[in-house]
Formats: C-alpha cells, sequence, structure tokens
C-alpha cells in the first residue's frame, strides 16, 4: 500500500487525514507491520480534550505495546467502536476502517508541522535500515 | 591459600559434570590457557584472593546429620497434637499428590513460555484457573501470586486503577494482621491511606463504623472467615458500601468448600491464600496467593494468564496471553512486577482440588465445621472458659480464660497439644484470648483430651 | 536426533493426536470420588444450627468428580507434555536452569520442616530460626555484605524490596529523590519494581559493548536520583568492568547502587558484590542456588544490604542470643515493614541451604568457572555460524542474533521453535531488547560436554537448513504435541477458563 498523499504523519507513525477541521486519526500501515497481530486497542473518552502529543491511548500486539500520539489538539468527537470486537481492522485496513478517533481540531495549521507522505516514506527508511 | 586446581579430578563436584580432560579440551577450543582467563574482564581488585569463609562441601549423609538434627530440635504438628490456625491450616494431604509433583516433567520445568513444549503446565493452570472460578463465583482467575497478603495488595493497587483520583481504601481490621501490614508496606509511597474499620461485639465487621469510612475511598476489603474466625456477611457489607470496589480475602481456602461464593454476593475481586488447598504449613511458605475478578476487570489482572487457543493444524492448545498487561513487556507500566510466582505449589493445589473435588471439598468443610462446633459446645460447659466473639464460626474462634494466654498454651504444651495462638500477640487488650483451629485431621479423642486439659489447666492456675 | 533432522513437513498422525490430554472437568462423571475420609467422630448438629443458611453454598456446580486413577493418569499424560531440564539441557539465558538435587527435596520434606506452623513460639521453632540464621550467614559471606533479609519470595520482590529500603533511608536523610536509573538491557521486573515503588524511570542507553558508559552516568546522576539498578555482569553477560567507579559516581552524589544478582552464577566465589561498591543486592535461589523452577516458581529472593541500609530491612530479623538460642527481633523502628505475612518461602530457603553446603566454598567457586567455560565453549562454537551482536568478552551466558538467517527470510523464533524437533527447549528469545532477534544462551555448569556439542551440532544443522530448506525451518516445530498456536486468537478473544 502506497503512503497515502493526503494524510500528514507523525514521527510517531500516527497518520492525520484532515476534512474541513475534523481529523481522523490512526496508525500506518509501516506501524502495525512492526507491531503484528493487533489483539486490543485503547481508546481515549468521546468528550476528552488532547493537545498535539498527549498520549492518546494505547495499542497492544500479542508481544508488545506501545503508546499512541495525538498528531494534532482538539477534543475527541467520535472513536472507532468496531475495534473492540475486531482490533485487527488496524491490521488488514489502517488507511480505512482501521482508523482511531476523530478529533475537531482547535487549529487546522497544526497540521503544517506534520511529514508529508514523502517525507514519512524518507523517514522510514531511515528508521528500517538501523 | 592456594586455590584449586579446576582441571585436577580432586576438584570434581557431583552436581558439575565437566572435569579433567573435558576441561582441557574445551579451553582449547575457545582458545585460553586456562579458565581464570575467561575471568579478565573482573577486575584484579575486586577478585576473590581465597575461599569463601562457609562450611562444606558435605555429602548428603552429613547434610542429613545436621539438618535432621535441627528439624528434631521444633515441635511441631508432627509430633504434636495442633490446633494451629492464624492464616496457616494443616489439612489432609493426600499420598497422590507429592508423587507427582516429584516427577522431573513438573518439578524441574521452566515458565511456559513455549507452549509447544510445555503444555502440560498450561493445561494445568487453566484448569486450576476454571477451579478457582467455581470455588468463588467469579469469572477470571489468574495462575497464582505469592501469597495472601501480597495478593491482597495486588488487589488493592488493581482497584486504585480503576479509579483514579481516590486514595483511601477501607480495611476490615478483622483481616489477618500481617496481611494489614504488608498492604501498608507496598503503599507507603504511592499516597495512598488505610482506612482501618474495627469489629463489634459479636467479632464481626462493625457496619455503621463502615457505612461512615467509604467516603473518597476506592476499595473496600473484608476478610472471612475473619482473623477471629468469624464469617461475615456479605451482602450486608456490600449493602453498606455503595460505588467501592469490593475485595473480599479468604485466608482458610477450605471455607470455599461450605461458605457461600463472594462473587455472587457482590464482591468484585477475591483474593485469598491456597495453602489449606492440601498444602503443608512449612513454616510459613512457600505457600500460594489466588486472584480471581469480575470479567471487566481481566485486563487489569496482575499475574500469569493460559488462555485457551488452536495450533496451525487446528488443535486445542493452551498458551500464556493478555502478556502485555506483564513486566517482561509493559515494564514500568505493567500491573504488577511479578515474574517468578507459585506455580509449583498451585500445581498441587489443583491435583488437591482435582482429587477431592465436588463432594470432597464438601466433605471437609462439613467435618470442620461439625469438629469445631463440637468443641465449642463442650468448651461453653467448662466454668471459666469464654468464647467472646458470638458470631458464626467455620474452623476457627477466639477463646478466653482467667489467665494469659501464653500461660495456658505453655500447659497445654506440657501434654503435647499446640493449643492455639495468642491474640495477644496482635491486638492489644486481649492478653487472655488465644486463636483455636480445628480441622478434618483433629479426632473426637483429641478434642476431648484438649478440653479436659485445659480444664485442668485453668483450675491449676487458679491455685 | 538426525532422522529427524531430514523429516519434511508431515500431517500429525494419530499416536501424536492422542498424546494429547482431556481436561480434568472433561474426564469427571457424576459418583466418581478420588479420597475419603474418616467417618465423622463427633455428634452430628444440624448445619443449619451451626451456621445459617444464608452463609453457606449451594453445591459446587461443575466441580470434577475423579478417582485416584484418573487424576494419576491425568498428570502424569500432562506431564509427558513437558520438557524440563531432568531430560535435557534448557539454555534459557538469565534463568540458570541448573541441576536440581534430589537431597534438597528430601530435606524440605523432613516432617519437622515441613509441619512448622508460622505463628508458634519461638521456642518451639528453634531448629527453622537456627537454619535461617545460618543462611543468612553464608549469603552474608556469598554477598561480602553485613546482613540480608530472606522474607523476599522471588527476584521481583527482592527488587521491591531493596528499592523500598532505599526510598526509606534517603527519605530520613530529607530527601527521598525521584528517579531510578535503568539500562535499556535491564530485565522488565526493574522498571516495573521502581515504579511500584513510588519512583519515576530514566533509561540509560548502552554503549556499543552493551555496558553503560561511565560518562553517560556521570551525566545522569544528579541529587533526583535515587539509584541506579544495574544487573552485573548485564544481560548480555558481560562484567561492567567498571563497576567500582560506577559505585563511586553514584555514592559522591548520595545515590546508592542496587545489582540485580540474577546472574550470579557467573561470579559466586570469584567476586562478591560487596566489594565492588554495590549497596543492595538480591539473589535469585531458584537461579543460582539450584532450588526448583517448577514451571514458574515458588523462588526466594533475598537481599543483602550495606550498612547504611541496614536499619531499613524489613521486620522481624533473626538473631543470636550469647546462649545460642534464637529469637525473632521485630524492634526496627526505621523498618519499611513486613514484605509478606509470616517468613517468607521457608522450605525454598532450606533448600538453598542443603545446596549451599552441598557445595561448600570449593563447589561454589567452581560453579562460577565452569558455567563460564561452558557458556564460552558454545560462544566459540556457535560463532562462524551466528551474529555475534556484541563482541564483548561474555561470562555466563551468550547472547546471538538471527541476523545471518534473515537475509533467507527465517527469524529467531523459527529457530527457536526448529530446536525443538531436536530435542530441546529452545534458548531465551528477543531478549534483551537492545539485541533484534537475540537468542540469549545460558547452560550452566551442570552440563556436560556432549550435552554442549549436541546443542551447538542441533544449531549449527539449523543454520544449515536456513541455507538450504529455509522453509522446513520456518514452518517448526513439526515433532512436537502441538505448533505454532494462534495466539493473537488467544488474546483478542480470551478464554481463560473452562465453561
Amino acid at each position: 500500500m502506497a503512503t497515502p498523499e493526503d494524510n500528514r504523519y507523525a514521527k510517531s507513525h500516527e497518520y492525520v487525514h484532515l476534512e474541513g477541521d475534523v481529523a481522523t486519526i490512526g496508525i500506518t500501515d509501516y506501524a502495525q507491520k512492526e507491531l503484528g497481530d493487533v489483539v486490543f486497542v485503547e481508546l481515549p473518552q468521546v468528550g476528552s480534550q488532547l493537545d498535539a502529543a498527549d498520549e492518546l491511548g494505547s495499542i497492544e500486539s500479542v508481544k508488545a505495546v506501545s503508546e499512541l500520539f495525538s498528531p494534532v489538539s482538539g477534543e475527541v468527537i467520535e472513536i472507532n467502536e468496531a475495534l473492540a470486537d475486531n482490533p485487527a481492522l488496524v491490521n488488514t485496513d489502517p488507511w480505512g476502517d482501521g482508523w482511531m478517533i476523530r478529533i475537531r481540531v482547535t487549529d487546522p495549521t497544526e497540521i503544517d508541522e506534520l511529514m508529508t507522505a514523502e517525507e514519512y516514506d524518507e523517514y522510514i527508511e531511515k528508521e528500517s535500515a538501523h | 591459600m592456594t586455590l584449586p586446581d579446576p582441571t585436577a579430578s580432586s576438584s570434581s563436584h557431583r552436581y558439575i559434570s565437566n572435569a579433567g580432560e573435558d576441561i582441557r579440551e574445551m579451553l582449547a577450543t575457545i582458545g585460553v590457557d586456562s579458565i581464570d582467563r575467561l575471568f579478565d574482564t573482573i577486575p584484579d581488585a575486586v577478585k576473590l584472593k581465597g575461599l569463601l569463609d562457609i562450611p562444606g562441601p558435605w555429602s548428603e549423609i552429613e547434610s542429613r546429620r545436621w539438618f535432621r538434627g535441627l528439624a528434631a530440635r521444633n515441635k511441631t504438628a508432627a509430633d504434636h497434637v495442633s490446633f494451629l490456625g492464624g492464616g496457616a491450616y494443616a489439612h489432609y494431604q493426600p499420598a497422590v499428590i507429592d508423587q507427582l509433583l516429584l516427577r522431573a516433567e513438573f518439578l524441574t520445568a521452566y515458565t511456559p513460555y513455549q507452549p509447544e513444549v510445555s503444555q502440560g503446565t498450561l493445561q494445568s493452570i487453566f484448569e486450576y484457573q476454571t477451579h478457582q472460578c467455581l470455588l468463588t463465583g467469579l469469572d477470571v482467575a489468574n495462575a497464582s501470586l505469592y501469597d495472601g497478603s501480597t495478593a491482597l495488595c495486588e488487589a488493592v493497587l488493581l482497584a486504585e486503577r480503576l479509579t483514579k483520583g481516590k486514595k483511601k481504601v477501607v480495611l476490615a481490621k478483622s483481616i489477618h494482621p500481617h496481611y494489614v501490614e504488608t498492604v501498608r508496606t507496598y503503599i507507603q509511597n504511592l499516597g495512598l491511606e488505610i482506612v482501618e474499620v474495627g469489629w463489634g461485639a459479636d467479632g464481626r465487621i462493625d457496619l455503621e463504623e463502615l457505612r461512615g469510612a467509604t467516603a473518597d475511598a476506592f476499595a473496600v476489603a473484608v476478610q472471612s472467615p475473619n482473623f477471629l474466625g468469624v464469617v461475615e456477611d456479605y451482602d450486608a457489607i456490600v449493602g453498606a458500601t455503595e460505588g467501592l470496589t469490593r475485595i473480599s480475602v479468604i485466608a482458610e481456602a477450605t471455607s470455599l468448600g461450605v461458605l457461600a461464593p463472594p462473587g455472587q454476593h457482590g464482591f468484585d475481586i477475591c483474593v485469598g491464600e491456597g495453602q489449606a488447598w492440601g498444602i503443608p504449613p512449612q513454616f510459613g511458605g512457600p505457600y500460594v496467593g489466588f486472584m480471581v475478578v469480575r470479567d471487566a476487570l481481566k485486563r487489569h489482572m496482575p499475574g500469569r494468564l493460559v488462555g485457551e487457543t488452536v495450533d496451525v493444524d487446528g488443535k486445542r492448545a493452551y498458551v500464556l496471553t493478555l502478556a502485555t498487561r506483564e513486566q517482561h513487556i509493559r515494564r514500568g507500566k505493567a500491573t504488577s512486577n511479578i515474574c517468578t510466582n507459585e506455580a509449583l505449589i498451585a500445581l498441587a493445589a489443583n491435583m488437591y482440588l482435582s482429587l477431592l473435588g465436588k463432594e470432597g471439598l464438601r466433605e471437609v468443610a462439613t467435618q470442620c465445621l461439625q469438629k469445631t462446633a463440637y468443641l465449642r459446645a463442650k468448651l461453653r460447659e467448662i466454668h471459666s472458659v469464654e468464647l467472646p466473639f458470638a458470631g458464626p464460626v467455620y474452623n476457627e474462634f477466639v477463646v478466653r480464660t482467667p489467665f494469659p494466654a501464653e500461660t495456658i498454651l505453655g500447659d497445654l504444651e506440657h501434654e503435647k497439644i499446640l493449643g492455639g495462638i495468642p491474640l495477644g500477640t496482635f491486638f492489644d487488650g486481649h492478653a487472655n484470648d488465644f486463636l483455636v483451629a480445628v480441622t478434618e485431621l483433629n479426632t473426637r479423642e483429641q478434642i476431648d483430651t484438649f478440653v479436659t486439659v485445659l480444664s485442668a489447666a485453668i483450675s491449676r492456675e487458679r491455685r | 536426533m538426525t532422522a529427524i533432522a531430514e523429516t519434511e513437513v508431515a500431517q500429525k498422525d494419530v499416536a501424536q493426536k492422542s498424546a494429547m490430554e482431556p481436561l480434568i472437568f472433561e474426564r469427571s462423571k457424576k459418583g466418581r470420588r478420588g479420597y475419603q475420609l474418616p467417618a465423622l467422630d463427633v455428634p452430628e448438629q444440624s448445619l443449619d444450627e451451626i451456621l445459617p443458611a444464608a452463609l453457606r453454598r449451594e453445591e459446587i456446580a461443575h466441580e470434577v468428580e475423579v478417582s485416584e486413577v484418573d487424576v494419576i493418569r491425568h498428570f502424569t499424560r500432562l506431564s509427558k507434555l513437558n520438557v524440563s531440564i531432568d531430560a535435557g539441557l534448557y539454555p534459557l539465558g538469565s534463568c540458570t536452569m541448573k541441576h536440581n538435587p534430589r537431597i534438597n527435596e528430601e530435606i524440605a520434606r523432613t516432617p519437622g520442616f515441613a509441619w512448622s506452623h508460622p505463628l508458634q513460639a519461638e521456642h518451639q521453632v528453634q531448629g527453622n530460626l537456627e537454619l535461617l540464621w545460618h543462611l543468612e550467614q553464608t549469603l552474608k559471606e556469598i554477598f561480602g555484605l553485613p546482613r540480608v533479609t530472606l522474607q523476599p519470595v522471588a527476584g521481583a520482590h527482592g527488587e521491591l524490596t531493596g528499592i523500598l529500603m532505599v526510598h526509606k533511608a534517603l527519605a530520613k536523610s530529607g530527601n527521598a529523590r525521584k528517579y531510578i536509573l535503568i539500562p535499556d538491557s535491564a530485565h522488565g521486573t526493574n522498571p516495573a519494581s521502581a515504579a511500584f515503588a513510588g519512583y519515576q524511570i530514566k533509561e540509560l542507553k548502552s554503549n556499543s559493548r552493551g555496558t553503560v558508559d561511565l560518562s553517560t552516568l556521570e551525566a545522569a546522576v544528579n541529587e533526583d536520583v535515587a539509584a541506579l539498578m544495574i544487573t552485573v555482569p548485564n544481560t548480555l553477560g558481560v562484567f561492567e568492568s567498571e563497576i567500582k567507579a560506577m559505585a563511586d559516581i553514584l555514592h559522591a552524589k548520595g545515590a546508592y547502587l542496587y545489582c540485580d544478582g540474577a546472574n550470579l552464577n557467573s561470579f559466586v566465589g570469584i567476586a562478591r558484590p560487596g566489594d565492588m561498591g554495590i549497596d543492595v543486592i538480591h539473589s535469585n535461589l531458584h537461579k543460582t542456588f539450584s532450588t526448583p523452577h517448577g514451571g514458574g516458581g515458588p523462588g526466594a529472593g533475598p537481599v543483602g544490604v550495606s550498612e547504611s541500609l541496614v536499619p531499613f530491612l524489613p521486620t522481624p530479623t533473626i538473631e543470636r542470643r550469647e546462649d545460642g538460642t534464637f529469637y525473632c527481633d521485630f524492634s526496627h523502628p526505621d523498618s519499611i515493614g513486613r514484605m509478606r505475612a509470616f517468613h517468607g518461602n521457608f522450605n525454598v530457603l532450606v533448600r538453598a541451604l542443603t545446596y549451599m553446603r552441598s557445595m561448600g566454598p570449593t563447589g561454589l567457586r567452581r560453579i562460577a568457572q565452569i558455567a563460564v567455560l561452558n557458556a564460552n565453549y558454545i560462544r566459540a562454537r556457535l560463532r562462524k555460524t551466528y551474529h555475534l551482536p556484541y563482541d564483548a568478552p561474555s561470562l555466563h551466558e551468550v547472547v546471538f542474533s538471527d541476523k545471518l538467517q534473515t537475509p533467507k527470510d527465517v527469524h529467531t523464533l523459527d529457530i527457536a521453535k526448529r530446536l525443538m524437533d531436536y530435542g530441546f527447549h529452545p534458548p531465551t528469545i528477543y531478549f534483551p531488547l537492545i539485541v533484534s532477534g537475540a537468542l540469549m544462551i545460558e547452560p550452566t555448569e551442570s552440563e556436560p560436554k556432549e550435552e554442549l556439542d549436541a546443542f551447538c551440532d542441533a544449531m549449527i544443522a539449523i543454520a544449515r537448513e536456513c541455507e538450504e530448506r529455509p522453509e522446513l525451518v520456518r514452518s517448526a516445530p513439526h515433532t512436537t504435541p502441538v505448533r505454532r498456536l494462534d495466539e493473537a486468537r488467544a488474546a483478542r478473544q480470551p478464554v481463560l477458563r473452562w465453561k
């Protein structure tokens, strides 16, 4: 899966898809591959306020657990309930049905600080060369 | 002194296979001329120049002589009649259990991280988890914790994680004092506070005091039967503790054979000590702690969990699961730091529960109840003996005489009876009280003798 | 073993299917019984009179009814599904799977020990108190430290004990401080224990030798740091030669040096932690001192402390009077308190002391010598076949990685599973975290050369298979009762009990 051009990317491998002032957040295909089979996703309550770089929850595979960080600031307006029964969606469709939360952003220009698809591809290439 | 040469045959030891020629060959393969070279990274300044100053090496013959000599200096239930309880109980141990425990595949096996070669351990843990759920009426049990006291600590910490912000935990004063002390140790740097609630005249928790103590508390823990031996009223306690996580504590595990299961009476977590399930008293350990919780709490559980799954060929198999809670993955944010637990003791308890089963567990508990009731009835006939707490009991209760407990117990010891545990060791104002426990191992004759000797001791002290 | 090595991927056959044993609950049949108690010999009272029905339970629904024969068959068959150290090498790094002597089992079962009760009056248990006192003396000598508590029942329990003591000592001086420093190579219990003791963790990065640079440590130590927790040698088996200098850096800032003693097997009798400037150390008796692993415990984690931490030891301590009798001393006003009910895992301590007497001073020293010899022999035999990520000399364990095998898309997990087909329990995998695809091997001193050679031969054969027939390794194991369990399913849909 090519890295979608219309998203922005955080160094911690979350992506943001902004439409108007609503940001959809998930983790990238690279991240889900690194994690392995996802078994549980812990998400915040609807209505929580998050600042950029705040921990929004965690994601567990069989052998690892990672914190999830919000790339942007705003109020959580929706969470993906489907992940409770089917966490595997993060693996099978990270860009689509595997989305995690939707935020009403306080400042739409915040995403300019994040990486573009091209920058993110370079970034993960450097990381995996380790 | 010169240190021994490791390649000389006089240096060989029965637990260390490699000797002489093999050592020389191995050094050659490695490419060094002596074992000492392999320790070059340890600075000379810290290396020992001589041998440690400790006894040995002993042959098995010498070890048997010395250790048996030590054991012979003890006076125990092995050669005395015992009525000791206080959180450690003498119950029937089926002969088959030890035989099975000594099987190498159980005794010397490692933690079952590699499920393909550990199905024996994993399946038996899964069965043990099931037994614990059936007995307590709750949904999910773990593989084991260290003991009852640390299990209570883990439950308190779990409950605190559930309700962020509140800092107080209500503990019944009638929980085993060692358990309460251990909780104090565990929480000392975590900004939490214990609120203790005492007992009423009947030996049960004071419900009024309990109701008043629950403000700002995140959990309440109550032991039943409690340290005084009294059986608590779960429903009344639940009624007085709205909004708190409710923890039940069980120090006498066989009581579950006849007493109401806490999970069916509103408790969220049940912790306790499994020693009474056929484990000898062993001067306090190794024992086995247990924790069973409501399904909703399973991801917060400390300790190992074994789950059922299938393998690549579709066969049913068992595996450690939900491991991301644990220290080896979660590290600083783990639900607990526990790694090594009490697996072999849990296996022994598992075998006990399987052997006794539905009927046996009830029969053991019923015999404990009946023999205890018999002793109490006889004690009530002695003029200066009092049973100060009127609440119902299982197999343990407080006896009061006009004299210091140690004096009376000394008289009983003289007749080779370990008559009880002084309550004054734990609580002020109880110098003349002691705890007496009765199990299925105590015969009618032993109970009658206890009463006779106690009565005579009181008469003697009176003079 | 070579015949098995040449086996192609095969279907499970009937014999192997029948190796699986039903659950005891599935064996249960109404009316069976596995026990007998003596008939009730006291007059029977009505249960309602003894204990109101509201406090009693109904029957224990779904509990089992099986015979003694059923139980023996069941557990015997289950045991045959396990691998164990009695049957062969268990090369698990950091676990010290050494021989478990049977005299230890016999001594622990002496009735005078097994039937002693933890709350008995002191004069009734002098044998036990003397035993504990002697164990403390022996551990004091091994550690080179003035006092040892025997209460902790596992390594992690010992870690919590030690860090709580550090906290209390510092609090008494006016400032408990905020941080514990822990290398990124540490065992997971270290940060977990530090967190439970009320500290935050600062991770120190290892250098290219896998050890901690003095400059890294110096930069990190300040008056907010309570202690450094390190494993000596570290989890790569490499001895931190600068250990005394590390201690000096910490002590200069009033901080403590905690040693995770899991790897004591590599230098027991050769050097002493107390002489290295270590202030507090726990030892795992179920590792270094041969008490059996039992599938995951019981263990014991006694903690040795330097003079400044003595007042904070858990209560009670065991003391000897001038007349040679022993007692429990509860008068420790600065103690951190009790770490557990009663006295700790007494009958594990009995086994450990039996072992220490069986070894004596010469035997203890030989343990370290041969443990280190055995591990370095494996290192020498395998270093051309497997990648050694860290070149530094290692002591009692060696860490390889799968770097030479991954080009064929074979990974550490696959190698571990294939080893099972050769009859070995795999080494520790994916730990320490600083090595990608780590294979951590610790043979211990018990292993004879033949067993080490068989293990190395198997590892070399597997490496060749990775080159020539990688799919055989990737689909391993082929000969175990179950293969490649679906762990994701176990975590996504947890089934944690029968029914």
